[in-house]
């Protein structure tokens, strides 16, 4: 029989395991505690416990699943919060108290509800997998479609409509002499990528209402984002704000290894905010999953793996899914530990030597893709991950590993934080590889010039680096009076535009189109200002107009007053830089 | 069972063979030839084997005729109300020559991680009476906001401050105090008491001391003690618990001493790989549970090596706790007490924690204009070290002004002085008023007509 023969920390080892096989999750100890055989060796295996392992000892058994981590996929996932490997905190609550205990099982997600089920195929129906039998409204937002399993094909033999449990047969479906019967609920193991059709081109921006993002480094949908940035410098209120925002159906928020408290605002916040499309609560289209940095290291190391294979879920059904990681690092640190425990050769900086391709892996699931299904449909799961490099030093190796493999790097500067320039991301540092991709979408869908005043705005800020280099020697007194135009509007760029406040009512979202609107407003008064300096206009005299003052405050004019402001500074500047 | 089968010691560790039915994470009973008593912790259970870490220190053991008995639980403390007024050492013996407590209940000193679902977040303004505190990184009910200093400055008097001063507006009652120590100096640690006896505010606190001389190992316990009973106290017995603990950085040199006695693969600068880890288990323990009255605040102290913030210490310590105060050498220089460079600092649940109903409404735009303004200043000091002060325009030598006055006169205080919220805010608007007005953009301008000096002289 299987027993445990070592414990060190979160890695306990065991003998008797021969015929057990790698990644199959295993039952440890007395008190059936879940963990994962990562390393075979004869007839000893590796475990990584996801529970807490203090009390736990030698010669107490082992028992294999046959089965590896997995997560169960089905109505009620959206709306739960989870912790790294699926278990659903609120049912741990009840069943444990306010502290997380140990050997506690409870169901990922609830096998008595039934819900609504409406078949959207007849009898007859020749159907190949990822083909979509019927809908059940799982939340008020998303219509959670069942789908022909991976690897079934056939013919519907019976096909039900009612209120089923998820472990109910909805469908039966016969290929040749096999019966597969087919349920809303679906197991899928977590480190394995859920199969589609093709990888297509990213071409639709996913938009975040975030100005930086949106107008400078735009990410597209199924496409893949790292945000750096030290402590302190904002990382979590971005990936809350992106949360709240980007226009995503589905929304996977997967806290792993940060603090407590702020997974608790988000599960207090996120029922009382609404999303601006729909009016409806953001927690509808919302799965979080939250694994504190006390939690057991281990169930990190599980978390981004269980949140990707989520996201995939709804994007298979044809929605367009966004996973949020926050942090990737943690994520990283939880393999360093378990590798460490598991005395292999370290990499750089103590991590281990697969740390690279496990990121690229991680990654790679993101895309805009075809899915399974004779419909062709097409939809997108995009990563943003966090990162969270030691002393703010992107040289670090888990940052220099995401940036080989993501396409948008939105750096945050700590200088712009210190200050309380927020977002902090610094828009010299940061870039995004979308650009040309998205080119013809914006052109259509914002406004034609869109591009071309990008780099417009993005010269001007660049331009500011220089200049700024030249007043550290001389003074701004000291130049050109054309230049002095640039900085003052490259300060406007970056306190009226770039500037947003999470907190504000009005400015948390701010449109595409408002975007656009306000570029092109700070553009124009940069027009206006050097075709005055041009009829001798002193740079003193520019600085002093009123206009200035509306466009500081063009950030919280709300979207439906905001056409008619805009005329309204176009018609004041012209006025007043007449020269 | 005990063992006299002891096959190894080294550094902070002892291994014992032919062992069976060892319990990780156990407490082992270690008695030397000699008769005197340590107590150790299994760091890695076997087949035969255990790894032992002692925390009073290896010396004296002997592979002969030293005995280890294996106890069959991990370590417990027990705790009681009675605690309050009592001071222990670093592994909860009474340092006090009173007698043993009379336990209410016996806790297993590593908890377990509190349930995200069950938390309540923190959201009740504490006053400290510190402006650079209060108004531009405020503390709130159940937060950890560490103190990052370094050595020579004084933190310890600014945490004896905060310790004295912070009461939650509206409310009478007083803050119990767990102060864990470890390896502190001896000076250090009867200026803590004395300040404490000073104020007659001995009777509310519970002091768990391990001080520099005291066994290295024993510190990797203090903090856990310290937070169970914290945790007792604030969710059993319904008080509101501030956990003051000093110095964190001794406590991570311990946690290095084990791993590399170990032979771990070490991280960054020789700090073991799940640091990060090890510190949340300390550093989580803060906050509040629903439905529950009492709440636990933490302040760790600790002190960067070489004032350096990209330290691993300070470093992931900033990246679990909700902010961080950093203590500035620079100001301590100018003579500046407190010495809290605000620019680096940061309180995440402030915004919270304040506004209309809590503090005051203008609070939040007067603590980001006071920033943007200071930074400004800042910038500006470093131009005129090379242009001048005259090459500056008009407005720019106002906000230089600025950043002067703010030192001194808002940042500046006197360690016994305790400014109420609404004293610090005027402070803040004065200096404000110094700037021009199309400046203030953080400030609505409906505050700016209700508070702004110049309109207040209006109304009279």
């Amino acid at each position: 029989m299987a027993r445990i023969i070592r414990v060190a920390g979160p890695l306990v080892e065991a003998d008797g395991m021969r015929g057990n096989r790698m990644h199959e999750l295993v039952r440890v100890g007395d008190k059936n505690l879940i963990g994962e055989i990562i390393r075979l060796k004869g007839d000893v295996a590796s475990i990584q416990v996801y529970e807490e392992t203090s009390g736990l000892k030698p010669n107490e058994p082992v028992e294999g699943t046959g089965r590896p981590l997995s997560v169960e996929l089905g109505p009620g996932v959206l709306k739960s919060i989870y912790d790294g490997i699926q278990r659903p905190l609120d049912l741990i609550q009840k069943q444990a108290g306010d502290y997380i205990t140990k050997g506690i099982i409870v169901p990922p997600i609830d096998k008595e509800k039934k819900w609504d089920f409406v078949p959207t195929v007849k009898e007859g129906d020749k159907l190949e997998e990822g083909d979509i039998v019927g809908e059940i409204q799982e939340t008020q937002v998303i219509k959670n479609k069942v789908m022909v399993p991976h690897g079934m094909k056939g013919r519907v033999e019976n096909i039900y409509s009612g209120k089923f449990k998820v472990t109910d047969t909805v469908c039966v479906i016969s290929d040749g002499g096999k019966r597969h019967e087919i349920s809303s609920m679906q197991v899928w193991p977590v480190r394995e990528p859920r199969p589609i059709k093709e990888k297509l081109e990213s071409s639709i921006p996913l938009i975040s209402g975030q100005r930086i993002f949106d107008t400078f480094f735009p990410l597209a949908k199924g496409g893949t984002a790292a945000i750096p940035g030290p402590f302190g410098s904002g990382k979590t209120v971005s990936q809350h704000q992106l949360a709240k925002w980007v226009d995503a159906q589905v929304i996977i928020y997967v806290g792993c290894g940060e603090r407590g408290n702020e997974m608790t605002e988000v599960l207090e916040e996120f029922p009382h905010l609404f999303d601006p499309k729909n009016n409806l609560p953001l927690m509808e289209r919302t799965c979080l999953i939250a694994n504190t940095s006390n939690m057991p290291v281990a169930a990190r190391e599980a978390s981004v793996y269980t949140g990707i294979t989520l996201a995939e879920y709804y994007r298979d059904m044809g929605y367009n899914a966004a996973l949020m990681a926050d942090s990737t690092s943690r994520w990283a640190e939880a393999m360093r530990e378990i590798s460490g425990r598991l005395e292999e050769m370290p990499g750089e900086e103590g991590y281990p030597a697969y740390l690279a391709s496990r990121l690229a892996e991680f990654y790679e699931r993101a895309g805009r893709v075809t899915c399974l299904g004779k419909d062709n449909r097409e939809a997108s799961a995009s990563i943003i991950g966090a990162v969270s490099p030691p002393g703010g030093d992107f040289s670090e190796p888990v940052t220099q590993n995401t940036l080989r493999v993501t396409r948008v790097f939105w750096a945050l500067d700590a200088k712009l934080a210190d200050r309380r320039h927020f977002p902090a991301i610094n828009w010299l540092t940061s870039y995004t590889l979308y650009t040309d991709d998205l080119k013809d979408w914006f052109a259509k869908n914002v406004g034609d010039d869109f591009n071309t005043m990008r780099v417009e705005a993005m010269t001007i800020l660049q331009k500011e680096s220089e200049l700024e280099e030249i007043v550290q020697l001389v003074g701004p007194d000291a130049l050109p009076a054309r230049e002095r135009v640039v900085l003052d509007v490259a300060r406007m760029l970056r306190e009226d535009f770039l500037q947003q406040n999470a907190f504000h009512e009005v400015d948390t979202y701010c449109s595409p189109k408002k975007q656009y609107k306000m570029l092109k407003t700070i553009l124009k008064f940069y027009a206006h200002a050097m075709g005055a300096i041009d009829r001798g206009m002193e740079p003193e005299e520019i600085s002093k107009v009123a206009v200035i003052d509306d466009i500081a405050k063009m950030k919280y004019v709300p979207e439906d007053k905001f056409e008619e402001e805009f005329n309204k500074m176009a018609k004041k500047m012209e006025e007043e830089l007449k020269g | 069972m005990e063992y006299k089968s002891i096959i190894g010691v080294s550094g902070p560790l002892m291994v014992v063979d032919k062992v069976k039915n060892v319990c990780y994470n156990e407490v082992v009973e270690i008695e030397t030839s000699t008769g005197e008593r340590k107590t150790g912790q299994v760091l890695d259970a076997m087949l035969d084997k255990a790894v032992v870490q002692v925390f009073e220190g290896t010396s004296g053991l002997d592979t002969k005729n030293t005995k280890a008995r294996f106890l069959g639980e991990t370590m417990h403390i027990a705790v009681s109300q009675d605690m309050l007024g009592r001071i222990f050492d670093g592994a909860g013996r009474p340092r006090d020559k009173m007698p043993e407590i009379v336990p209410e209940d016996r806790l297993d000193i590593n908890g377990y991680p509190m349930n995200p679902t069950a938390r309540e977040f923190p959201r009740e303004f504490i006053q400290t009476g510190i402006s650079a505190i209060d108004c531009m990184n405020t503390l709130v009910r159940g937060q950890k906001l560490p103190i990052f200093s370094g050595a020579g400055l004084p933190h310890n008097e600014l945490a004896a401050q905060i310790a004295r001063q912070a009461k939650v507006l509206g409310k009478e009652e007083e803050f119990a105090v767990v102060f864990a120590a470890m390896g502190i100096t001896a000076g250090e640690s009867s200026f803590f008491r004395k300040d404490f006896e000073r104020t007659g505010a001995l009777e509310r606190i519970v002091s768990f001391i391990n001080l520099a001389d005291d066994p290295t190992i024993e510190r990797i316990i203090t903090p856990r003690l310290a937070l169970t009973t914290a945790e007792y106290l604030a969710f059993e017995k319904g008080m509101n618990v501030l956990v003051i603990m000093t110095d964190f950085t001794n406590y991570c040199e311990a946690l290095r001493e084990i791993s590399s006695a170990r032979e771990e693969v070490p991280g960054r600068r020789g700090y073991p790989g799940y640091l990060y880890t090890d510190l949340s288990m300390s550093y989580e323990r803060a906050g509040r549970i629903r439905g529950k009255k009492g709440t636990i605040t933490q302040i760790p102290i600790l002190t960067m090596p070489g004032d350096d913030i990209t330290h691993p210490i300070p470093d992931l310590t900033g990246y679990i706790t909700e902010g961080q105060i950093v203590l500035s050498r620079q100001l301590h220089r100018k003579g500046i007490y407190p010495p809290i460079d605000v620019l680096p600092c940061l309180s995440r649940l402030m915004n919270q924690g304040i506004g209309p109903g809590k503090t005051r409404e203008d609070h939040k735009d007067v603590s980001n204009q006071l920033y943007a303004a200071y930074a400004e200043g800042r910038d500006l000091r470093d131009l005129v070290a090379v242009v001048g002060e005259e090459a500056l325009t008009e407005r720019d030598q106002k906000f230089l002004e600025f950043a002067e006055r703010f030192e001194s006169e808002f940042t500046n205080q006197d360690p016994d002085e305790d400014r109420t919220i609404e004293e610090t805010l005027s402070i803040g608007w004065d200096l404000l008023s110094v700037l021009p007005e199309r400046d203030l953009k953080r400030v609505s301008p409906k505050w700016i007509e209700k508070y702004h000096p110049k309109n207040k002289k209006k109304e009279q």
